[in-house]
């Protein structure tokens, strides 16, 4: 078990190490980000809709395209020249080399999300202290389903045509529930209602977690088959 | 895989089933228009529910069959799974365009707006840009051993997907009409149009069966023409 842990954290730090020497894909995404956080303010009629009431949308809009950026490219990382090949070989079991990109693309995502809530704040003037918490429990929970189907689904895209293209067409309607759930909860939040009023939503999201994120690892295997 | 002459054989049953199921649905066309009651609120606007349903049902159908389907595919690893799968996904996309065109033309005159962002009606369609993805992933793969495997994940997580759509539904405030048929309690519709609905929905099953039939065939067909190309060569 500890030596499986291993070699998932081995992955993991792998893959952040490459990214922390040339930062261009963190550079970019938040860059992105910020783009996309600043198109979706204007596009509102500024006399009639306050930003506040895009805002819980804008944010997870936002953080959907800066997932999908970050998890296009967790492996291409591996298919220039053949990099995935000798993870295979190193005989690291298949699942395992799935918790270590997943952990690895959640760090990734995550870092995103952190630089990126507080310009949000900024930027659609959200008073946010009161409900911190509930806010940081409701993004990671729908991150780790954005996570888990974003790793399982880039391994096989990058093994197509078209891959940048593929990603967003089979990724998205995957993440209709939390993306759903996370902007109904953030404007429930952002309203001043406490979370333990939307009970389901949170079930529903963690029940979508453990389905996928289960599915994700198990089916991982059959993706990487030779 | 099986032989020319037995896919030949299958293609022409297909075919057969497809019009027994087309005679099936001019007479369920006739029975709607002519020996239903007109519902009372909504006039003649609602007999296209005898279209819509029957074709909802025949694209969810189809969607989950190729769910199960891609299950016993990675367990058997057989190619002919994966063809009927595929068969299956193409039949009900066709089916979900139908669905997806008589809703709105009866959302018109009783919403009054073609397309609402209803929680079933966003659904449905992400569930068809699913199998859009589905479909396309196929055509840009070219290793049938890997595009199997790969659709079949696809598929799975698709049939994962769907009941977590559905709670998505009923969470989010919602326009389209509560089911009447399935649910906890007796079906809440009168007789007549209880019949004729229950009748079309059983002939839109043939009708999947049959296009379904015809395509695997199909399918199966091309594969071995392939063979026999690259056998040739």
């Amino acid at each position: 078990m500890r030596e499986y842990l291993r070699y998932a954290l081995t992955i993991a730090l792998k893959d952040l190490a490459i990214e922390w020497r040339t930062k261009t894909a963190f550079a970019s995404g938040l860059a992105f980000a910020i783009l996309v956080l600043a198109v979706l303010f204007f596009s509102r009629d500024p006399t009639a809709v306050a930003s506040r009431d895009i805002a819980p949308g804008a944010l997870w809009v936002t953080f959907t395209f800066a997932a999908m950026l970050g998890l296009n490219r967790a492996f291409f990382l591996e298919s220039e020249e053949r990099a995935l090949d000798a993870v295979l070989l190193t005989g690291i079991p298949r699942s395992a080399i799935f918790w270590g990109k997943f952990l690895g693309n959640l760090a990734f995502v995550g870092a995103i999300e952190a630089v990126s809530l507080p310009l949000f704040v900024l930027f659609y003037d959200i008073v946010v202290w009161p409900y911190l918490p509930s806010l940081v429990l409701v993004i990671a929970m729908a991150t780790v389903a954005f996570v888990a189907i974003g790793t399982i689904l880039s391994a096989m895209v990058v093994r197509t045509r078209y891959a940048e293209l593929m990603l967003p067409l089979l990724l998205l309607p995957f993440l209709v529930p939390p993306l759903v759930g996370g902007v109904q909860l953030t404007a429930r939040l952002l309203d001043g209602r406490p979370l333990s009023d939307y009970l389901g939503w949170l079930r529903l999201i963690g029940a979508f977690d453990l389905a996928f994120v289960t599915l994700a690892a198990v089916l991982f295997g059959v993706v990487l088959d030779e | 895989m099986m032989t020319m002459d037995r896919a030949e054989r299958m293609a022409r049953v297909g075919g057969a089933i497809t019009l027994l199921a087309l005679v099936g649905v001019i007479g369920v066309y006739v029975r709607a228009l002519a020996f239903t009651p007109v519902e009372r609120f909504q006039g003649l606007a609602q007999k296209i529910y005898y279209v819509h349903v029957p074709n909802a049902w025949a694209a969810l159908l189809a969607f989950v069959v190729t769910g199960l389907l891609s299950i016993l595919y990675l367990w058997l690893k057989d190619r002919r799974i994966d063809l009927a799968a595929a068969a299956s996904a193409e039949v009900g996309m066709a089916f979900a365009v139908v669905m997806m065109t008589t809703g709105p033309i009866w959302g018109k005159p009783i919403w009054g707006t073609w397309w609402t962002w209803d929680a079933r009606l966003t659904s449905t369609l992400f569930l068809f840009l699913l199998f859009v993805g589905y479909l396309v992933l196929r055509g840009v793969m070219t290793d049938p051993g890997v595009r199997g495997r790969f659709c079949a994940v696809i598929g799975i997580m698709a049939l994962v997907l769907v009941p977590f759509i559905h709670m998505t539904v009923y969470l989010f405030r919602t326009l389209h009409p509560q089911p009447i048929l399935l649910k906890p309690s007796a079906p809440s519709l009168p007789g007549a149009m209880l019949v004729t609905l229950l009748t079309s929905i059983f002939v839109f099953t043939v009708l999947y069966v049959g296009f379904t039939t015809q395509r695997y065939a199909l399918a199966v067909m091309r594969e071995l023409r392939a063979e026999e190309a690259a056998n040739a060569a």
